[in-house]
């Protein structure tokens, strides 16, 4: 709770501003100062969108796996809710990388899909923290399922590298642009950089914010749920 | 372990008493084979056997491990079972060996209609394909005991065991159906290295994952 209340007016109030900022700034970088990409032209600008959703929605399963392992081993109904922001904001992040990446294949792959290692573990990962959101949303005022949940983004997360292995060893034409060299594939002009790490910052910030917003929707909610039970107690 | 073995003895004896699951699944398992063999087109079904195994056992196997699992709620056994003063983990144990054993039953038979139905050739070193073939059934009866014991508690339960089993079993899946190809055609289990590899590792990691959790799944 004393975290909670030292947190609370700086994410109420400076991070939707430095969100908002950061988010201003980025898109200029993107549409204004990075330049046109040599051969895929101004298409390969969405990458700026693209990479960093992957990011944030990374962050946010790990972090919801974080709290879920701690929510299972020491209880405590701030993890359980960190957790299920975390799915919640993680998936959003989830589905537009799978909305901007076929913009960007189209054109450039000519087809919209194809079973690429990464694309297939995007979906597969995308699949499994959908069902963690059906499983939270099946059953209200339950205890037992945010053990339930727990349990499945604990496993969920663990069987990522295992995925990764497998998709990897199953089919391999997505660019690998981070990890390459300047002249193989990676970001060739410096100012790309600068855009990349613009937007991951502006990307960060506002997973962050949404993040909170969430957190703070569940605990509301829960607070809504006790106040009514108490409600219906006094009535009685 | 004694009390692992105590639980894994009752469920075997009430199997052979009844011969419930063992029956069920075995027909369950010819029905979905049947709609496969109809659904494919002849030529190359035996290219397919593979693909058309591993789905039939999976989602056959889904239905029976529910069952392992929907039993113990009849005159409040499951309680009777968490009142023991064993380790929770045990039950698991217990429950995944048990499936482990009827699954295997089940498979044999899928084996054997494989060869009648889709004309897979019997393959000259059967010890690759069984292999193969346990290392998916542990695999996949580690993740799918433990989801049964949450799925079994949810209202929706038919549905959600599928919805939260098959997306964490693609990496089995697709390393099963891989090895299985290589080992079906006559390939030894060390050309199909890489797949058993990730096989053996998500045997490894699901049964000890689902070990060390369950107990918190049970948690009354």
């Amino acid at each position: 709770m004393n975290v909670h209340r030292r947190i609370a007016p700086f994410a109420d109030r400076v991070l939707p501003l430095l969100a908002t900022v950061a988010m201003l700034a980025a898109l200029a970088c993107i549409f204004l100062y990075v330049p046109n990409e040599r051969v895929q032209g101004p298409v390969q600008r969405i990458f700026y969108f693209h990479v960093n959703c992957w990011w944030a929605a990374y962050l946010g399963f790990f972090i919801a796996a974080g709290s879920s392992a701690l929510f299972l081993w020491r209880g405590g109904a701030s993890y359980d809710r960190l957790a299920h922001a975390g799915v919640e904001v993680g998936i959003l992040f989830c589905t537009m990388g799978l909305v901007t990446g076929p913009i960007w294949a189209r054109p450039i792959w000519g087809t919209w899909w194809t079973w690429d290692p990464r694309l297939t573990m995007a979906v597969i990962l995308w699949t499994i923290f959908a069902v963690y959101l059906v499983l939270r949303s099946g059953a209200r005022d339950e205890p037992e399922i945010s053990r339930y949940a727990a349990v499945l983004a604990v496993i969920g997360v663990l069987d990522i590298p295992l995925i990764m292995i497998s998709v990897r060893l199953w089919r391999g034409i997505h660019p690998s642009v981070i990890s390459a060299p300047a002249n193989k594939g990676g970001l060739e002009d410096p100012r790309m950089v600068t855009g990349l790490l613009v937007a991951l910052v502006a990307f960060s910030l506002l997973f962050l914010w949404l993040l909170w917003l969430r957190y703070e929707g569940l605990r509301l909610r829960d607070e809504l749920h006790r106040l009514e039970d108490r409600m219906d107690e006094s009535t009685r | 372990m004694i009390a692992a073995w105590r639980i894994l003895h009752k469920d075997l004896v009430l199997e052979l008493r009844t011969r419930e699951a063992l029956s069920g699944l075995i027909v369950l398992v010819l029905l979905i084979l049947l709609t496969f063999t109809f659904a494919l087109n002849p030529e190359g079904a035996s290219a397919a056997a593979p693909a058309v195994q591993w789905v039939t056992f999976i989602f056959a196997g889904l239905m029976a491990i529910q069952r392992s699992f929907l039993i113990e709620r009849e005159n409040g056994a499951w309680y009777g079972l968490l009142l023991c003063p064993i380790d929770r983990g045990a039950i698991f144990v217990a429950k995944m060996a048990s499936n482990v054993i009827v699954l295997g039953g089940a498979q044999v038979v899928l084996l054997a209609l494989l060869v009648l139905f889709l004309g897979v050739s019997v393959p000259v070193a059967p010890f690759g394909l069984l292999f193969v073939n346990v290392l998916g059934l542990i695999g996949f009866a580690a993740l799918a005991t433990l989801f049964a014991a949450i799925s079994v508690r949810l209202r929706a339960r038919e549905m959600m065991l599928p919805l939260l089993v098959l997306p964490l079993l693609v990496p089995l899946v697709i390393c099963a159906v891989e090895a299985s190809r290589i080992v079906m055609a006559g390939g030894t289990i060390a050309s199909a290295g890489p797949w058993v590899r990730v096989l053996v590792t998500f045997d490894v990691i699901f049964s000890v994952a689902g070990w060390m959790v369950f107990e918190q799944l049970v948690h009354e």
